[in-house]
């Protein structure tokens, strides 16, 4: 047990957890390798918070077994909570204090000297950009610096597994990609992080390793590069100036040419080669047809996400 | 196996209440109005109701003096059942803004978030009878009791103050939302009414009367009148004690249950 747990910051046997008769996690199984970073995708309800909830000993699980920092959460909660920092999904910081006086209880709270406690408020404050909203309530930030405070009072205690649930959810681009930087900072220090998201794209800038989570398992486990390969979806997608021309092609391009939105376009599945997208060219120069425009299409985790969480995933999704 | 984590009970309790108490200054619209409460409800007794109330106590003197020496136990029981009120809306307030489960998640002395908010109302409550004493005074109340007494008294009070406090500390827990904390400890506004706060219990109906002779806060109130005015104590003092006793007993292992809890 704890020869595996030197190497996996997180392993998880078997999670089950029920509201109710509601059944929420039914049976995962996951490992995060120390200093990588894990991100969970699914639509609405799917159960992330869930699954941080129970891994950050907030919730008890209903079955299974989850070990953190080589610690197991249910017999050992307070050995977990000295090693884990915890950005949950709804802000977590105190509204009637300052930002640094929300930073200094954290400190204090990590019981470190007031002298040490000091240093690392200000570090942090200027690390977060927050040195000049210091000294008001925490009440009169914006959302995005409302969520940095949070980030930042994660950090004081210097934690080794950090878990942040939709951290950028909200957030304007700027500071979208301010996150991920800090992100990337942190697993550069060696900190474990597992990540929660609804964004696809910031699975796959930060995520070493992506799983998908829809209905109370893990469909999908794998690297971001790994996920996109099981979704056929690649395809071109050629346009034309003439409907005679949409014919010919469709004719000499066989079953797999399709008609793409309006009349003059065609999707013709396609790796997005440059092999396969010259041989695509050079059969429609010989029939001497006018391709006025070509677009290729390479699968992102958006396909990815779509073809594996079902309908009602995606209806979720689009009402969000 | 469990893993030794070191825990600093004392440390984190103190910063709990050094955070309690800076959240009470922030916040004066909710401490100003639990002082100014009790403080009001004196000066209409005294006042408004206090001539006649006091001409029927059959005292010496009678009237209005008689009535601020007699009224002043029940008033001082209010005060502290204000101040408790704002602990279970505190409390609330702290379990719905998500800062509590970042607590949880911390390796911290797990009792430490509720000493704060203890240990803070505690402090509050002491202040505000010392007001609400100090009000009294210059209206005219006028104590008979010893040195000794008032030692006492100041003993009964923070025994009486600390079972409240625990005892909300846990409804605060339970309770669903802020609004619900705020009124589920009314009963404690109006047990005083339904005792020998206000009146002498021999003036009230047979029902009424037991049960005003029975409810823990008339054992209390009486102590405290016997110690303010240098009466004799009887049993009441040591009833009033264990009633504090049983009082933060269950609240305390309701809150701490609460506090525990993984849904
Ligand atoms: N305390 C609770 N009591 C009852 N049901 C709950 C509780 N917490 C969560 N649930 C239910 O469990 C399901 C999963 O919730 P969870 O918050 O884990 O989803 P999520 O993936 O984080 O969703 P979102 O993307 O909206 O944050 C939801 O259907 C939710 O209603
Ligand atoms: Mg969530």
């Amino acid at each position: 047990m704890t020869s595996r747990a030197a190497q996996q910051a997180i392993v998880v046997r078997g999670l089950r957890k029920s509201f109710g008769d509601k059944v929420v996690l039914d049976g995962i199984d996951l490992d995060v390798a120390q200093g990588s970073v894990f991100s969970l995708l699914g639509a609405n309800g799917a159960g992330k918070t869930t699954t941080v909830k129970i891994l950050s000993t907030l919730v008890a699980a209903g079955g299974g077994r989850a070990e953190v920092a080589g610690h197991d959460v249910a017999t050992d909660p307070d050995a977990v909570r000295a090693a884990i920092g915890v950005t949950g999904q709804f802000s977590a910081v105190d509204n009637l204090l300052t930002g640094e006086e929300n930073l200094r209880l954290m400190a204090d709270l990590n019981h470190l000297s007031t002298k040490d406690g000091r240093r690392v408020v200000a570090e942090l404050l200027e690390r977060f950009g927050l040195t000049e909203a210091a000294r008001k309530p925490a009440s009169t930030y914006s959302g995005g610096m409302r969520r940095r405070l949070d980030l930042a009072m994660t950090l004081v205690g210097d934690p080794r597994v950090i878990f942040l649930d939709e951290p950028t959810t909200g957030l304007d681009p700027r500071s979208r990609r301010g996150m991920w930087q800090i992100v990337r900072d942190l697993v550069a220090g060696g900190v474990t992080i597992f990540l929660t998201t609804q964004y696809l794209d910031e699975a796959d800038e930060l995520a070493d390793r992506i799983a998908v989570l829809e209905g109370g398992r893990l469909v999908a486990e794998g690297t971001p590069e790994e996920l996109k390969r099981r979704i056929p979806g690649g395809h071109v997608r050629l346009q034309f100036a003439e409907p005679g021309d949409v014919r010919t092609a469709q004719r000499i391009l066989g079953g797999d040419a399709h008609a793409d939105g309006d009349a003059l376009a065609l999707r013709v599945p396609n790796d997005g080669s440059l092999r396969s997208l010259k041989a695509l060219l050079d059969r429609l120069d010989d029939e001497s047809i006018a391709v006025d425009g070509l677009s290729v299409h390479t699968p992102d985790l958006d396909d990815v996400f779509l073809a594996l969480t079902g309908d009602s995933g995606l209806e979720k999704v689009t009402n969000r | 196996m469990t893993t030794a984590v070191a825990s600093h009970p004392l440390r984190d309790s103190t910063t709990m209440v050094r955070r309690n108490l800076k959240r009470m200054l922030r916040y004066p619209s909710m401490t100003v109005p639990l002082i100014a409460m009790p403080v009001l409800l004196l000066l209409l007794f005294v006042y408004v109701f206090g001539g006649t109330l006091g001409a029927g106590l059959g005292g010496a003197s009678g009237g209005r003096a008689e009535y601020v020496n007699y009224v002043v136990p029940a008033i001082l029981v209010i005060t502290v059942s204000t101040v408790v009120q704002g602990t279970a809306i505190s409390v609330a307030m702290d379990m719905t803004e998500g800062i509590v489960a970042r607590f949880r998640t911390m390796s911290i002395a797990r009792v430490s978030v509720l000493t704060g908010h203890v240990i803070g109302s505690l402090i509050q409550a002491l202040l505000s009878l010392a007001v609400v004493t100090g009000v009294a005074l210059l209206i005219g109340f006028e104590p008979r009791g010893s040195v000794g007494d008032w030692f006492a008294l100041v003993g009964v009070l923070a025994a009486v103050t600390f079972a409240l406090i625990w005892f909300t500390v846990a409804i605060g827990q339970a309770s669903q939302s802020v609004e619900a904390a705020s009124n589920l400890p009314m009963p404690l506004m109006f047990l005083p009414f339904l005792g020998s706060g206000f009146v002498p219990t021999d003036s009230m109906p047979d029902g009424v009367r037991w049960f005003a002779e029975h409810q823990p806060f008339t054992p209390i109130m009486e102590s405290i009148r016997a110690l303010l005015m240098d009466r004799p104590l009887g049993n009441d003092l040591w009833i009033a004690l264990a009633w504090c006793a049983g009082i933060a007993l269950v609240g305390y292992v309701w809150a701490k249950r609460l506090y525990n809890r993984t849904a």
